[in-house]
């Protein structure tokens, strides 16, 4: 017998930041990532750690903050609407160059729009999670197993380069139950964080975690430092996994739930002839761009598939470079594709 | 193996321990053995994999579906269908079935509670569907407590166990038969018998030494399956 249990994406999100050495959880309910919320209310007390739900989205991430910055590990969860509240405290985590853990299980939007899964908050994720020349480290998983693992990886590299992560899900991964093995808890690594705010007991010098910079140049010098560390993930962090692309003239480019579907279409393309290739990015930022570009020697065309109207499609057009045409196939609003649709349209370009 | 029901049939568990595939299962059992069936719904806490999700499943067989209102609407508001009330109203014949299948936990069996007197004067009984592979129920002990709460919140009594341990995917005729004694070990702590043995209908002829064994087809899937 393997030690694999059942559990929801939801769940394993929970359990595995909690394996990470998360003891600090504060969040605020909302549909579909509650199990989480609910997991870690019902879990942390248990275990000597903190579970709060705070009186509002907003209220929650600047609680993460405070938490980032007596340096512990702390994460917070949402969805597309409640994500949108936090962002202004996103982007001054990033401006204070402190990690932390959040977890998007996507919903329809935007406004409240809906409560089934999206995926129509990659811009917000890529681009736009609040203001100024900032960036989060984004990872898209696509089963509950690399929901556990992502989550290691995410505070990992989170503290490393000290900026926040995302774990950007949906509904539907976040609903869902799959079989999965849980890492030991020592697996997790976590030096000490010498910036932290946690005391100098007269010992050292008093450390300060702050985003505001008066002086435009000491501003402009610190965005240039962080832009190094920026610039080191994306040369070193890019993550995909590629299915039958060796010999593929088609490249479905899909992420989390739509490149479950997108596999099943590719499996159907090549039981009919079609030679169609999946590459499924894992990280979303930085953009695996390098492979993209390396497949566009070979392939003859790109699709890219979303549960949105087209947005991860813009970094496929800008990895590919004009060099192959890059079409689109998407549903939206809580609309899953079905692996039929998406064979329909890889159909149209063979 | 086929069940015998009583006019009413509440289907409640942990969440995530398969209570509507097992729901839709039964549902489709009892209508092929000629009974007119009811499936109602009751699961309004969460929106997803869901009975009602299957209604080209249930109207085929000539199962009505009793479904309450939720997504879809202009509220995230989710509120019990005023047709539920027929469920509990209704003179049944003896033709007549009707399974509930209710939400996870006891947050999900809260929605029984209103209805508990009219239940208990019911020719009715209340399964409890069990997976050993839920981290959360799978020392039996947890699985009591679990029951015990869904009791305390539905004013009910549950009258016997379901075992419906599998790991999804990951199921193996092993994975099916070494999950008996763990149903035996929470039938003894909660003196309840066990009803039935699930396993998928693909396995159901591997697996050796296990009784009242309900072959069931895998009706709740993900959609690239």
């Amino acid at each position: 017998m393997s030690n694999k249990v059942l559990m929801k994406g939801n769940e394993a999100l929970a359990e595995a930041a909690i394996l990470a050495g998360c003891r600090h959880f504060f969040g605020y309910p909302i549909t579909p990532q509650t199990e989480l919320a609910a997991y870690m209310a019902k879990k942390m007390p248990k275990i000597g750690g903190v579970y709060l739900q705070a009186e509002s989205e907003v209220a929650a991430i600047n609680m993460v903050l405070g938490a980032s910055s007596a340096g512990v590990r702390v994460m917070t969860s949402s969805s597309s609407p409640g994500i949108s509240l936090k962002s202004e405290g996103i982007s001054y985590l990033i401006g204070s160059d402190l990690p932390a853990l959040i977890i998007n299980v996507q919903r329809g939007g935007p406004g409240l729009g809906g409560i089934q899964p999206g995926q129509a908050d990659y811009y917000q994720a890529t681009r736009g999670i609040g203001h100024g020349d900032a960036r989060l480290l984004v990872f898209a998983p696509s089963t509950v197993q690399e929901m556990v693992d992502l989550v290691f990886k995410a505070f990992e590299l989170g503290d490393k380069y000290r900026m926040p992560a995302m774990i950007l899900a949906d509904g539907m991964l976040g609903q869902m139950m799959e079989p999965v093995e849980l890492p030991d808890a020592a697996a997790a690594t976590s030096e000490r964080k010498t910036w932290a705010t946690d005391g100098h007991g007269g010992k050292r010098k008093k450390n300060i975690t702050n985003s505001l910079y008066l002086d435009p140049y000491l501003l402009e010098k610190t965005i240039h430092e962080r832009r190094l560390r920026y610039d080191e993930l994306n040369a070193g962090y890019q993550m995909a996994e590629e299915f039958y692309t060796d010999d593929a003239d088609i490249i479905v480019t899909a992420y989390g739930a739509s490149a479950r579907v997108s596999r099943s279409a590719v499996v159907m393309a090549r039981e009919i002839g079609i030679k169609a290739g999946l590459l499924r990015p894992i990280s979303l930022w930085p953009f695996p761009a390098s492979v993209i570009q390396r497949l566009s020697a070979s392939a003859k065309v790109f699709l890219t598939v979303e549960m949105s109207m087209g947005q991860m499609v813009d970094d496929v057009r800008l990895a590919v470079n004009g060099v192959k045409p890059v079409d689109f196939f998407g549903r939206t609003g809580g609309v899953i594709p079905t692996p039929a649709e998406i064979l329909t349209a890889i159909k149209n370009l063979a | 193996m086929n069940v015998t029901l009583k006019a009413l049939t509440l289907v409640t568990g942990h969440y995530g321990s398969g209570k509507t595939n097992f729901a839709l299962n039964l549902a489709c059992q009892q209508a092929e053995l000629g009974k007119s069936v009811t499936l109602v719904d009751l699961d309004i806490v969460n929106p997803y994999f869901r009975s009602s999700d299957y209604p080209d499943l249930l109207s085929s067989r000539g199962i009505r579906l009793i479904a309450p209102k939720f997504a879809g609407q202009t509220l995230d508001a989710p509120g019990l269908p005023p047709d539920i009330l027929a469920a509990f109203d209704k003179t049944y014949g003896d033709n007549d079935v009707t399974i509930i299948d209710v939400g996870g936990d006891s947050v999900g069996s809260t929605a029984l509670g209103r209805f508990a007197p009219r239940i208990r004067a019911m020719d009715s009984s209340m399964l409890y569907v069990v997976n050993n592979n839920r981290p959360e129920i799978a020392a039996p002990r947890n699985a009591v407590a679990i029951l015990r709460e869904i009791e305390t919140v539905s004013r009910l009594s549950a009258s016997a166990i379901v075992n419906n341990s599998h790991l999804m995917g990951g199921t193996t005729p092993e994975v099916i038969e070494s999950s008996v004694e763990y149903a035996g070990q929470v039938s003894e702590l909660t003196g309840l018998p066990i009803l039935l043995h699930t396993a998928p209908i693909a396995l159901a002829g591997l697996i050796r030494g296990v009784d009242n064994l309900m072959p069931v087809e895998i009706y709740v899937k993900k959609p690239w399956e």
